[in-house]
């Protein structure tokens, strides 16, 4: 029989101010099992703790209830003060009766009742509960990282900095990503590439850092600490190790019509490339779709001029398998199609551009050598118009745009804007904006500065069509402050499209078992207070890949992603969580029921031997947890058929005894 | 192939060759349009109010008598259209509505479930580009057509479900495939005015003028609609361009235009 | 002011468009045929049928320049369907006894040699209960 002790918080007015708590204590005190109860203004105060600590000292107490706030609050802060004062942690439960009773109710007798019969479920838990001893696993102390934009980047070189390896996936030929293709940055206007590169070249100097790049994350094995990573090194057909990054193969090719992806398909690349002058690892690919030579045969100038002799048009994708303590999700974002948005005539114009697309015609090493050029003819435009929130903030369509907040067009529309009107101006501006969202630090400033300094029009309003006629683009929007449906004849139109998670997302996530949201932004732990881990242990999360992000915000993401992953790296061994799934193997019938609703591939079978009767010897298949990798989700003890399975902290007897005491 | 067939008021009377070559080309193609019995006039536009009840029955019977034949239900007019598949819309989707219908209709039974498609469906979906390439006779070499979809082919989008509301394609490849050249122009699925024509001509000539204007200077030499209002519109406001019915440029491929 | 409420919630009810659904970006006057016919622009009546200012509404004749092209349904971002709502405000009018906007009588005068009869139709089904 448990001596079991329970502890009334009032939280202040919080708990008190609808439940009686006097009652509560006293109406829980004659529950089988409970020598001891007590309230107490603030239970998680270091008083409050104190009378736990002395109550189970005092009455020998072997279990104890707090009827308090949610468990995700303070059950870790009760579990400690019972371990200091001797009891096993795991003889505490958390009665919740804030959030799921105080809070929602607003009539004193029955905010009561309920509290009661809270209290008593947690203690009809108690009478069965265990003391449970977590298991230790060791760490390999290496991370990996994938995805080798500036979160990606930033989240290596602060692992590698606090002296752990890191090794970095990226799908592209180089690192970069989109940072790369940025002409300027807000709010101050430094040059992309002057902030960016520099950090580039550190990562491939770093002596604790490797790249893979153009290479994919194929397989992910193991938990927390004890990763196992299948990468595939995708054919470059360039031995990367020889390559010199001449760039000679890349001005020789014959196959001069490749759309150069790097800068949106606006101009065209050779088969063989390297993405940018300043791409790390500098090292040409071959575009297999395009080259002549791994087509039909029929070419080979590369390799003819290659003087290092590093064309090799056999080559194959190869498999690196590596283990990692922990896992960061760096996979970043990509602006939505245009398709669905014709009514602005993205597909009808080529004058019709998006904002990254701009990015490239701003930029000095973009398709148009950084002159401002309309993409139609070539002509400098006089009169641009610029649309906000395309696809972005779009409830009503899921299969085309997206329901939330891009968060970075107002930023850099209004840089674009303002390096317009700086560099041109004679080019006139107008913005139509449905709100101006510029919280960051010198960033409404900014944007007054563009509307106030640099004269860009901005009109509260919408575009509704936007039609090509000869070389103009009539623009027909609404001006809702003066209350009037305007047409302007633009040379170009630039869409701030909604950007979303770059497709690798999903079936990573699903790798690593790493819960995403409806949008396919990677879920985090909590949305406050763990923000840069995902519910799975070991796995952690870099940029926007979590939600839409402007590059301070992924640069400081990435640092506090690399400050977890530290944290865990600098342990020797990792403490478990004891509420795993345990297997009885004499129930077990080996139907692989539990196997199949595992999310985190914790159960495995083996064929084990068993006495039957008259001396023989019977051998069955039997489910074996591996209790480093079993999260406690319970899901197997769901569906087992025999019973078999079960949860320990959450065993099957223990949660019927709490719909019991709830149903008495 | 048989599909139940509605013509629509306007066919039986200005719009004569619109329904006639729609039925000629489908016989070229060995598809019956089967007219159906003693059809009602759809009211020319969809009421989106659901507590409009009486207006609506019209389209329901239509849709019904195609059930009843087990026959998809094509339509050549895009107002017809347009009305007759969003009545099928609220039937399958609006509770209120349908239980309301289904008691005017008792001792009959109606539900949504006849497939309403327009004629371009029936070309595209159900006898196929290629064999309507396969009857050509007189390819339109190179004709520079400008197809009009105007609002009620497209529109609701959700509902209509018939090709991309903002970039459609459905007459582009129909042009393609009678040897014609499509041109694109933003202007081709904006309002022609409608019915306004009969409360403000000014607001009729100012919305065709533009779908017209716009088609010509992106180099069109004729506009092709499948709606009777819309080349009415479009004629009477000063349209530069012949404007042809989609049946009449099919016929006159398949070498049967009188 | 009761009866504007009435009247709005009977709108509301008819039209099945919630107008606070709306986050007020203006996109269907952006894109409306008709706006400079209109007194009042579709953003505006998806907003004063929200507030309850629906006089002004009743009494405007924005309520028979509607094309319904259903353009500003199809392009709204949040789903809010402003054509119904003008639809459902005419309605409210034109239900009432002898307040047809067309009347029959005026029919010879509009009519040419080459209307066709789905604009009567149309016209009469939108303007006349």
């Amino acid at each position: 029989m448990q001596r079991i002790g329970v502890f009334v918080c009032w939280c202040g007015s919080n708990i008190a101010g609808t439940v009686d708590v006097v009652k509560v204590a006293e109406a829980l005190k004659s529950e089988p099992g409970v020598v001891h109860s007590a309230n107490y203004q603030y239970m998680c105060s270091q008083a409050g703790q104190q009378l736990i600590k002395d109550a189970i000292k005092e009455h020998n107490l072997t279990g104890i209830v707090v009827c308090s706030c949610s468990p995700r609050m303070h059950e870790a802060t009760f579990r400690k003060t019972a371990a200091a004062a001797g009891l096993n942690p795991y003889m505490v439960e958390i009665a919740n009766i804030r959030e799921q009773c105080s809070w929602i109710h607003k009539d004193m007798q029955e905010g009561t009742e309920k509290a009661i019969v809270l209290g008593r479920t947690a203690i009809a838990k108690v009478n069965l509960n265990a003391p449970l001893k977590p298991g230790e696993s060791p760490v390999t102390k290496r991370a990996l990282v994938i995805g080798g934009g500036i979160a990606g980047i930033q989240t290596a070189l602060d692992i590698a900095d606090a002296g752990f390896e890191v090794d970095i996936v990226e799908k592209k030929p180089t690192i970069g990503g989109k940072m790369a293709q940025l002409d300027k940055t807000f709010p101050t206007l430094d040059c992309a590439a002057c902030i960016l590169t520099p950090k580039m070249v550190d990562v491939a100097q770093h002596e604790k850092i490797r790249i893979f790049s153009y290479s994919e994350v194929e397989e992910v094995k193991g938990f927390v600490g004890n990763f196992d990573v299948k990468i595939r090194k995708k054919a470059r057909y360039v031995k990367e190790d020889v390559c010199t990054g001449c760039g000679l193969c890349t001005e020789k090719c014959p196959m001069k019509k490749v759309p150069n992806d790097f800068n949106l398909g606006m101009d065209n690349k050779r088969a063989i490339y390297i993405p940018f002058a300043q791409a790390v690892p500098k090292i040409a690919t071959i575009d297999a779709d395009y080259c002549n030579m791994l087509k039909n045969g029929k070419c080979g100038v590369c390799a003819k001029v290659c003087t290092a002799k590093a064309i090799d048009y056999t080559q194959k994708d190869e498999f690196v398998e590596e283990k990692y303590g922990a896992i960061v999700a760096a996979t970043g974002f990509n602006p939505i199609s245009m398709d669905k948005f014709d009514e602005f005539a993205y597909s009808q114009s080529k004058d019709v551009i998006t904002s990254l697309e701009f990015e490239r015609l701003m930029n000095a090493a973009g398709p148009t050598a950084g002159k401002l050029l309309r993409p139609s003819d070539g002509v400098h435009p006089h009169k641009i118009v610029f649309v906000q929130c395309v696809g972005s903030r779009c409830a009503s369509c899921a299969e085309k745009g997206k329901e939330y907040c891009s968060k970075i067009c107002c930023m850099y529309t209004a840089k674009h804007a303002m390096l317009t009107r700086d560099k041109y101006p004679d080019t006139d501006v107008t913005v139509f904006y449905i709100d101006v969202r510029t919280p960051g630090k010198q960033f409404d400033e900014f944007y007054r500065r563009a509307a106030e300094e640099y004269g860009v029009h901005y009109i509260k309003g919408m575009v509704g069509k936007v039609s090509p006629e000869g070389n103009k683009l009539i623009v027909q929007g609404s001006d809702l402050i003066a209350n009037k449906q305007l047409k302007i004849e633009a040379d170009l139109v630039v869409l701030a499209a909604a950007i979303e998670p770059d497709k690798s997302a999903r079936p990573l996530a699903t790798m690593l078992t790493a819960s995403m949201d409806t949008n396919d932004f990677f879920t985090e732990a909590h949305p406050k207070l763990r923000p840069v881990e995902s519910p799975t242990a070991g796995i952690f999360l870099s940029g926007a890949c979590q939600g839409p992000k402007d590059i301070p915000e992924t640069v400081s993401q990435a640092g506090a992603a690399a400050a977890k992953v530290i944290g865990l790296l600098a342990k020797d061994k990792l403490t478990g969580n004891p509420c795993v799934a345990q297997s009885d193997e004499l129930m077990c019938n080996g139907c692989s029921s539990c196997e199949k609703v595992c999310p985190y591939g914790a159960i495995t079978y083996a064929d084990k031997e068993f006495r039957g009767p008259n001396r023989t010897t019977l051998i069955r298949r039997v489910a074996q947890v591996n209790e480093a990798i079993c999260q406690g989700c319970g899901c197997c003890t769901v569906a087992c058929p025999s019973g078999a399975m079960d949860l320990k902290g959450f065993a099957n007897k223990q949660i019927m005894a709490e719909v019991d005491a709830i149903c008495k | 192939m048989k599909v139940s067939y509605f013509p629509g008021c306007t066919l039986k009377t200005k719009a004569k060759v619109l329904d006639e070559y729609a039925r000629k080309c489908a016989e070229v193609l060995g598809v019956t349009l089967e007219e159906i019995d003693n059809w009602q006039c759809c009211g020319g536009v969809f009421t989106t109010a659901n507590d409009e009840i009486a207006t609506k029955l019209s389209s329901v019977r239509a849709l019904k008598h195609a059930n009843d034949k087990g026959q998809p239900l094509v339509s050549v007019c895009s107002a017809c259209h347009n009305v007759l598949k969003q009545t099928n819309n609220a039937m399958q989707t609006d509770d209120g509505f349908n239980f309301r219908v289904n008691q005017y209709i008792a001792p009959d039974k109606y539900n949504g479930e006849t497939e309403v498609i327009h004629y371009l469906e029936l070309l595209r979906d159900k006898i196929g580009y290629e064999k309507v390439k396969e009857k050509v006779v007189n390819s339109l070499a190179g004709k520079k057509i400008a197809p009009y979809y105007g609002c009620l082919l497209l529109r609701p989008g959700k509902v209509m479900a018939m090709d991309d509301v903002e970039n459609p394609t459905i007459m582009e490849d129909l042009i393609r495939a009678i040897g014609g050249e499509p041109v694109s122009y933003a202007f081709r699925n904006e309002c022609c005015g409608g019915y306004i024509t009969l409360e403000s001509k000014e607001l009729a000539k100012a919305k065709s003028k533009r779908v017209s204007d716009n088609a010509k200077l992106n180099g069109a030499e004729v506009i092709v609609t499948a709606c009777p209002l819309c080349k009415y519109n479009l004629e009477k406001n000063g349209s530069d361009l012949p404007v042809v019915y989609i049946t009449e440029l099919l016929a006159e491929a398949f070498g049967i235009k009188e | 002011m009761e009866n504007s409420k009435n009247v709005c919630d009977e709108i509301v009810r008819i039209s099945k468009v919630n107008p606070r659904k709306c986050m007020k970006c203006g996109k269907c006057s952006g894109t409306c045929p008709a706006y400079d016919e209109m007194e009042y622009h579709p953003h505006q009546f998806v907003y004063m049928v929200e507030t309850g200012d629906i006089e002004p509404l009743l009494k405007s004749k924005s309520i028979y320049r509607c094309l319904s092209c259903f353009a500003c349904i199809d392009r709204c971002p949040r789903g809010v369907e402003p054509a119904k709502l003008v639809e459902a405000v005419r309605l409210m009018v034109v239900r009432q006894q002898g307040n047809n906007h067309l009347k029959p009588d005026d029919i010879p005068e509009l009519l040419d040699e080459d209307l066709p009869q789905q604009a009567i139709v149309s016209a009469f089904r939108k303007y006349t209960k």
